[in-house]
């Protein structure tokens, strides 16, 4: 019995913990490409460096507060930064949005070709961030570490394996719930998130009725900065900040968004879960788990592990791959691209 | 003068002009159908009055104030209300999210209007929680309807209101659009069902290839005996 409850919390340990924050983190990416995806109708490549360039203006902010001695106490100091990363993040938004998407949308601009604008973008604002705050890693949480020890989890119930859960993934999974809560909120029961879905839904009819479609798009772009900058900031509070990090977490969170069904919100939260727990179970080294399961004499000398941790980035591109033959409008019915 | 007049009218979408100086009209409280063969500019003209197609002559004006060169949305608050001919309400949208659509421009409490459009529209007040996507033909009109009554207009366009619902449905709606017309609002309607949109029709117009070919009361042109056996079958 205990060898169970032992391989259980390996795998609380080592896959749950750690995917429920991951997945909230790529949730919250996901739901910033699917609204612009459904608003502005093109998939917005610069969403990874928005997010880390939330990120960057968080750790300006942390290390300001820092230098003149203001903290959280027990919570990470960047947790006050974040409304700052958020104001500033939508400002740089709301700036490309008006010198550079709006001639394309005047224009009537193919999406392929707003595609390819925001790999622009996306370059633009990978160098301003390496010009500003440098490529280096950077560590920036302070604070309590753990809101659970391992070795008090062990105290606490006398297994041999301890259950750790870092203060950071507590931060991300509670922000991740409160921010998906307000944009459903906002999204289903406000006149201006209604008039968004509806516009979403039927452009040319959105327009008979009067709604605004630059302020749709005004709208869109400050929750999706907003989304971005958490979710930047919760990614490098997590794990640390490397400005190169987040052109690679972009395929995890397209795959998010395409496999939850791009264009649905629900899809993109549930995509993220999907890919980050996808990643963790594949890449997981199983040995203790079956040490503690299997008779002794069938304990297994290799690692057991599926795939090696370097292909975790591939791994969301396969489930991609896999969704889009068998189901191509994604888990939840989204559009079809 | 009419209410809505449309008043020789004359442009396209290119350069080739679909209409030519094509006056089309309706007073307040009467139903006026546009109808004739494929191709005769009926949903074109609607677009022209509603404001969705430039005209390169003629005017369009409503209650005497000229708004040749207002914007769709502009002419909504002129008190005109459309009704596309296909994709008129929005598919994953509740009905009575479509409703407030509907009424997006208006500030004040439109709780009584939709009242009034779930009177019309018994249905709609049953199924008022689900997506307008899953209704029938018949009922995701009665949906199109509603969200263009919304803003209390004073008058009401609707192109092919009847295009894919069964025959029952069709007259349930024409009674529908009659109980409208008769609260005040001037209705102007494209048809393909000619001869039963005809028989509702307070004014018809005949088109032919951009021109107005007949113009007469409904009854008038039921009665004609070129008209019937040219458009109506005989």
């Amino acid at each position: 019995m205990t060898d169970i409850l032992n391989a259980l919390v390996i795998l609380a340990n080592f896959i749950v913990v750690p995917a429920m924050a991951y997945g909230s983190q790529l949730a919250l990416g996901a739901l910033g490409i699917t609204m612009i995806y459904s608003i502005l109708r093109f998939s917005n490549f610069a969403h990874g460096e928005l997010m880390s360039f939330g990120a960057m203006t968080t750790i300006l902010v942390t290390w300001a507060l820092q230098s003149a001695d203001i903290s959280l106490g027990v919570l990470p100091t960047a947790l006050l930064g974040i409304p700052v990363a958020i104001a500033v993040t939508v400002v740089l938004a709301l700036t490309i949005d008006k010198t550079v998407y709006q001639y394309y949308r005047r224009i009537r601009a193919e999406p392929v070709t707003l595609l390819i604008v925001s790999i622009g973008v996306m370059f633009l604002i990978s160098g301003l961030i390496r010009f500003i705050i440098g490529p280096g890693d950077r560590v920036f949480t302070d604070g309590q570490r753990f809101l659970l020890k391992a070795r008090a989890f062990k105290q606490m119930t006398g297994l041999n394996e301890g259950l750790a859960i870092k203060m950071t993934q507590g931060i991300t999974v509670a922000t991740a719930i409160v921010l998906v809560v307000l944009v459903f909120w906002f999204l289903n029961k406000t006149r201006t998130g209604k008039s968004m879905r509806a516009y979403s839904d039927n452009e040319d009819l959105a327009l008979l009725s009067g709604i605004n479609p630059e302020r749709v798009v005004l709208i869109t772009w400050v929750i999706t900065a907003a989304l971005a900058a958490v979710a930047g900031t919760l990614y490098g509070l997590d794990k640390s900040y490397k400005p190169f990090t987040y052109l690679s977490l972009l395929l995890p969170i397209f795959s998010a968004a395409i496999v939850g069904g791009v264009g649905n919100p629900i899809g993109a939260i549930a995509g993220g879960f999907v890919i980050a727990f996808s990643e963790l179970t594949i890449t997981f080294a199983y040995k203790k788990v079956l040490t503690y399961l299997l008779p002794d004499d069938m304990a297994p000398d290799t690692l057991m592990q599926l795939l090696s941790t370097d292909y975790k980035i591939a791994l969301s591109f396969v489930i991609l791959v896999i969704v889009l033959i068998f189901k191509p409008t994604g888990l939840f019915s989204g559009k079809t691209i | 003068m009419s209410f809505l007049l449309g008043e020789n009218m004359t442009g396209g979408y290119g350069s080739a002009d679909i209409l030519h100086d094509c006056t089309i009209g309706v007073e307040q409280g009467e139903i006026a159908v546009v109808v004739g063969p494929n191709g005769a500019g009926k949903s074109t003209a609607m677009k022209a009055i509603f404001g969705m197609l430039n005209l390169r002559q003629g005017r369009v004006t409503i209650d005497g104030e000229d708004i040749t060169s207002l914007k769709p949305e502009e002419r909504v608050l002129k008190g005109m209300g459309f009704v596309p001919q296909t994709a008129n309400v929005f598919t994953s949208l509740s009905v009575e999210e479509n409703l407030e659509m509907g009424a997006f421009i208006r500030r004040d409490d439109f709780s009584k209007t939709m009242e009034q459009v779930f009177d019309l529209f018994p249905i709609l007040k049953e199924k008022r929680k689900q997506p307008a996507g899953e209704l029938s033909g018949g009922q995701r009109q009665q949906v199109a309807v509603g969200r263009a009554l919304m803003t209390e207009p004073k008058v009401l366009m609707l192109d092919e209101p009847t295009a894919g619902v069964s025959p029952i449905v069709m007259d349930e709606l024409f009674d529908r659009i009659i109980e409208v017309a008769r609260t005040g609002i001037a209705i102007l309607m494209v048809e393909q069902n000619a001869k039963q949109a005809l028989n509702i029709a307070d004014k018809g117009y005949v088109l032919v290839q951009g021109e107005n070919r007949f113009t007469d009361t409904g009854a008038a042109l039921m009665a004609n005996p070129e008209v019937r056996r040219a458009f109506l079958g005989g």
